[in-house]
């Protein structure tokens, strides 16, 4: 008879973080994740639900629950390319591409996200160039990517990017805007502004205030 | 109406061709475009995933240039033809308008960089441009080499109609294909034609981003399509460049040309192929009108 291995998946009520859901739905029109029926619409119709580890009718309904250690780390919200099929076709509402968003966002500044994943180093790298020159260069994007995850990969790719590049399509050179000390300023006044907040940030927020 | 241009990094990036016969079109058409000065980055998908705030900062930075470039002109649009800038941009619009708290906090930050913003934009996508403002009437006057008997599988992708849907219809958008009856050409009837074509995921986890355009090509060959045709620079990425990785991956020889809408607007208007960016594409796009074959595919009818 095979052994049941599931003991790991069982969370008792004091393992789980009850102000999870509070955290998530703290976004403009987050509190509609309250009215999740469970109807599966979602995960249905979503082209990646195939390759995630939990769908998003269950990450919903482990937020609620407040199971927030396993949907901060889990593969499912780097896999949401927010094509927006499930916001548009939601019974209820919910706004599943900005939740999916939210956890992103949590995800990172806590420190969970998973581990030399490209999607989550592809988001920093984009962030950072944006950040500096105020546009991004696809070219070295890309190449830092492949560098910071998967260096063999940028040896698999380069007839793609020689092709690309010999037909003028791949730009290496960083391109940037005139007036960037005025993009700084703007982003330099939003710093701190957090538009979902853990409970540490808003506890933080306080103290400050 | 008035028209100034967002460009956004990728139509100067892979997207050029993209670029290249937006301008052209819009030239040929009469209808001036002025590049928006000093765009910066509308953040994508990346963005969002890290700072919203910033996201929306970003785009409240164009939409301000937009607004003090066309100062006195009333009635003006920004058109946006990569559906990532374009869905961001609305996107902010619709937060700083529905939000007052968001709203005032941009309006603050942009105060701080001396810059302004007073809700004036209209964020406008060529699509909508060519079929609503400009209209497929006139479009068709326009045509020198009408394209008949192509058949188009037009693919719109996710980011232009969801969740927003400003000017076509979520679940069938047709402007598309009205613009491509107006050149002469057949549609195929498709129900992929807004499913996800993977994205960023291509680059990120190919095995999974690679799959989604797979299954996008392979519909459309199977329903006899000559040509897919798209309006976001992602997808155009995505469905043309990976093609023979997808053949080797997937053991299945797939060559369709994919093209973007703006180069068969110019195609079918006389235009040299040079200007339209035809010479960047992978999978050549050949018509010779001789050569029309029925086959295959269920076929909507201008």
């Amino acid at each position: 008879m095979p052994v049941w291995r599931g003991w790991d998946k069982i969370k008792y009520q004091a393992q789980l973080d009850p102000a999870f859901a509070e955290e998530v739905t703290s976004i403009p029109g987050g509190e509609k994740l309250f009215d999740c029926i469970q109807c599966g619409t979602c995960s249905g119709l979503c082209p990646l639900s195939p390759y995630m580890d939990f769908t998003p009718r269950k990450i919903i309904a482990m937020i609620r629950a407040g199971f927030k250690g396993e949907v901060l780390s889990s593969h499912t919200c780097w896999l949401c390319a927010s094509c927006y099929a499930c916001t548009v076709e939601c019974p209820k509402g919910v706004k599943i591409t900005e939740i999916m968003y939210a956890t992103k966002r949590l995800a990172i500044r806590e420190g969970v996200s998973p581990k030399r994943f490209a999607i989550p180093v592809l988001a920093e790298e984009f962030f950072r160039d944006v950040e500096s020159n105020g546009r991004n260069s696809e070219g070295r994007l890309i190449m830092k990517l492949y560098l910071k995850t998967n260096p063999f990969k940028a040896l698999k790719q380069a007839t793609l990017g020689l092709r690309l590049w010999s037909q003028g399509r791949l730009g290496i050179r960083s391109d940037s805007i005139k007036r960037k000390s005025e993009l700084k300023t703007l982003l330099k006044s939003l710093e701190k502004e957090r538009m979902v907040r853990s409970r540490r940030e808003t506890a933080h927020a306080g103290e400050a205030k | 109406m008035n028209y100034l241009y967002f460009p956004g990094c990728s139509l100067k990036g892979t997207g050029r061709a993209y670029e290249d016969s937006i301008l052209s079109v819009f030239k040929g058409l009469q209808l001036p475009l002025e590049e928006l000065d000093d765009w910066n980055c509308c953040g994508a998908t990346s963005y969002m995933a890290i700072s919203e705030m910033k996201a929306f900062a970003l785009s409240a930075r164009n939409l301000a240039l937009a607004e003090k470039q066309a100062h006195s002109r009333e009635n003006f649009g920004l058109v946006t033809p990569c559906a990532a800038c374009y869905l961001v941009l609305v996107k902010t619009q619709k937060y700083l308008q529905e939000f007052p708290d968001i709203g005032d906090k941009i309006k603050t930050a942009l105060k701080s960089a001396n810059l302004e913003y007073g809700g004036k934009v209209r964020v406008r996508h060529p699509l909508d441009v060519l079929a609503n403002d400009f209209g497929t009437e006139k479009l068709a006057s326009f045509v020198k080499k009408p394209l008949k008997g192509l058949k188009v599988a037009c693919y719109y992708g996710c980011q232009i109609v969801r969740p927003y849907a400003e000017f076509d219809d979520q679940h069938n958008p047709t402007t598309m294909n009205r613009i491509m009856h107006a050149l002469g050409a057949r549609t195929i009837d498709w129900a992929l034609k807004t499913r996800c074509c993977g994205g960023s995921l291509t680059g990120t986890i190919q095995e999974v981003g690679m799959r989604l355009s797979y299954i996008l090509l392979r519909e459309a060959s199977r329903l006899g399509a000559d040509v897919v045709a798209t309006a976001c620079p992602l997808c155009q990425f995505n469905l043309e460049c990976y093609q023979k990785q997808m053949s080797r991956e997937f053991e299945d020889a797939i060559s369709i040309p994919v093209v973007y809408f703006s180069q068969l607007v110019g195609f079918a208007m006389g235009l040299p192929a040079k200007e339209l960016g035809m010479q960047r594409l992978f999978v050549p796009f050949k018509f010779n009108p001789a050569a029309e074959s029925v086959k295959g595919g269920i076929h909507v009818h201008s």
